[in-house]
């Protein structure tokens, strides 16, 4: 990645490694944090977009969890498994204990996402490419036709309501509710996003993906490769877990339709579109897919799915880096010396 | 128990029809450097596989520090203190030669840390220390896949001796160098394994190589140890000049 080139090329050259990574001093960082000022300002500045927004980021979050494999060089089909699970947890919670505190439902659905992805993380770990791949598809599919069949329990296909939790202990109208969701995800899309950062960059991240590169040296460095890919893939659940949650809040209802493979596969879809890889790229992206989608299927009815595919194809071709490859190399101009992938 | 650091006891492995190791036992003692020669095809690399558990053996054991290892996966084997140096270098591609070292420390140490940026680790001076003593001190930040491959050789071994392990075992160090270079990197290797009082055993082709760095030579033919002795000794055996020698020159 040229991320971890450039880091090492500034750390090594400064006398305190380390130090600096992270400093806002690239004119990218600052757009991050304009960006991010924005994404604040959207409620109060156009409030009708907020929804939107809303589902970007609980997206974004599920994508990150993608953009996480994918730096171990592997592509799962199957992660909307995760983003079901926690919201299927949440709803259940909700049905059992009514006005749960929203925090708590937030756990428990990371905690169920994780549990899951222990589970299947287990046995998909054995696997690579095409066969990890392909295994994650399996069990999302199975999860699946459970929530359709086991109609009494899950609502099949019309899915079950997540009633409104309680925030601190009062109840919420459904506004105030949508703004407290917002700048939650907000939250966590800034804190999250830094974690997973710098979970990239520490020892624990660096030999997680080593899978890409090198098993064999993993393995005769003492480590296991199946225990190193399962640190990330219980890390990508985990954050799948909270995209899915937050969206089953946002939606108000859940549906097999979260955990559906077109779902798995529309975050590989967005990960690559916004840059392989990259952190900011799993949300640019997440925004950007939205956006089209919302507009794209009012004003261009049926073709907006040939819009983005061919998007995408432009971008594999043209732009691997995805949309955050193309922002780099826009701001490597102006700022040769810190390519800044943070 | 043994006298040996590792010692390997009548280990048969066989590929189809070929014996690639036909009852080996071999000693191998502490702070010695051991060559092993021998023709292609002679099971000397399978040998460094079953050591460290790459490979099975359908019969035999393998005894580090005077216990049963031969059921180990590779990494149980590395965390008694078996490291490995490759004779096709297996590096991180996309990471820096001080990546690569740092990962490796990473590895040893068992390091748990998600948030702390690797290169900011307190092993970091440790390793640049092993780079500089590997004499790749000025390419600690060239992708690996940029550097010469041998200097890809001494990066590999040098991830290996990241690992402070007991023994080092090493197919053919200096394959793929320059032989202008040769030497330069054995002395360079041989100083930093009896810096690091390192024992260490090395697969090699070039005999100018094991006269003047082993202290013991193991001549491998069909699968098992020949002969044995110290340089002099086996570089003058009819046996070895017809085998081996007159095969390599």
């Amino acid at each position: 990645m040229s991320m971890s080139t450039n880091k090492s090329k500034s750390a090594a050259t400064t006398p305190e490694p380390g130090k600096g990574h992270f400093v806002m001093k690239s004119p990218l960082s600052l757009l991050w944090v304009v960006g991010i000022v924005a994404v604040m300002a959207v409620p109060i500045a156009a409030p009708s977009l907020k929804l939107l927004f809303t589902f970007a980021m609980a997206k974004g979050l599920g994508v990150l969890g993608v953009t996480v494999l994918l730096r171990a060089g592997q592509v799962s089909f199957g992660h909307a498994l995760y983003f079901g699970i926690a919201a299927y947890a949440g709803a259940f919670l909700m049905a059992a204990m009514p006005s749960t505190d929203f925090l708590i439902v937030l756990v428990a659905g990371v905690i169920g996402a994780t549990l899951a992805g222990l589970f299947v993380g287990l046995f998909v770990v054995r696997y690579r490419g095409i066969f990890f791949g392909m295994l994650n598809l399996a069990f999302s599919m199975i999860f699946w036709s459970i929530l359709e069949k086991f109609y009494h329990y899950t609502g099949g296909a019309d899915g079950i309501r997540l009633e409104r939790p309680t925030v601190f202990g009062s109840a919420m109208n459904h506004t105030d509710f949508g703004l407290v969701l917002y700048y939650m995800l907000v939250a966590l899309m800034i804190g999250l996003g830094w974690y997973t950062i710098r979970w990239f960059n520490s020892p624990v991240g660096q030999l997680f993906q080593t899978i890409k590169t090198n098993e064999t040296r993993l393995e005769y460095l003492g480590i296991s490769p199946k225990r190193a890919l399962l640190s990330g893939y219980l890390l990508s659940a985990a954050l799948c877990g909270v995209g899915g949650v937050m969206m089953g809040m946002a939606q108000g209802v859940v549906t097999p339709e979260y955990v559906w493979w077109v779902r798995s596969a529309e975050m590989v879809f967005i990960a690559v579109l916004g840059g392989a890889g990259s952190v900011q790229g799993a949300f640019l992206g997440a925004l950007i897919y939205e956006a089209v989608r919302t507009y794209a299927s009012v004003y261009a009815g049926d073709v907006w799915q040939m819009i983005l595919g061919g998007f995408l194809l432009v971008i594999i071709l043209f732009a691997p880096g995805g949309l955050i490859g193309i922002l780099q190399s826009l701001f490597k101009r102006s700022n040769d010396k810190t390519g800044g992938g943070t | 128990m043994s006298d040996a650091l590792l010692e390997t006891r009548n280990l048969v492995i066989k590929f189809g029809g070929v014996t690639a190791a036909d009852n080996v036992s071999l000693k191998i003692h502490e702070g010695r450097n051991l060559a092993i020669i021998g023709p292609n095809g002679a099971g000397k690399t399978t040998f460094l596989n079953i050591c460290t558990g790459w490979l099975k053996p359908s019969q035999g054991q393998v005894l580090f520090e005077g216990r049963d290892i031969t059921p180990l996966p590779p990494r149980k084997i590395v965390d008694r203190g078996v490291a490995r140096a490759f004779q096709i270098p297996q590096l991180f591609t996309e990471h820096t030669a001080l990546e690569n070292l740092l990962i490796a420390v990473s590895a040893r140490d068992k390091l748990r840390n998600t948030v702390m940026d690797m290169h900011a680790i307190p092993e970091r001076d440790e390793m640049l220390h092993l780079l500089d003593m590997v004499g790749c001190a000025d390419v600690a930040d060239t992708l690996v896949v940029e550097l010469s491959e041998g200097q890809r050789k001494l990066i590999d071994i040098a991830v290996a001796l990241a690992l402070k392990p007991k023994l080092l075992l090493m197919d053919e160090p200096t394959s793929g160098v320059a032989s202008s270079e040769k030497l330069k990197i054995m002395d360079i290797l041989i100083g930093a394994l009896k810096e690091a009082q390192v024992t260490s055993v090395f697969v090699e082709h070039d005999m100018g190589i094991v006269e003047n760095y082993a202290d013991e030579v193991a001549v491998w033919n069909s699968g098992d140890v020949q002969l044995r002795g110290t340089p002099a000794e086996i570089l003058e055996h009819p046996d070895v000049i017809r085998d081996v020698i007159g095969e390599v020159a």
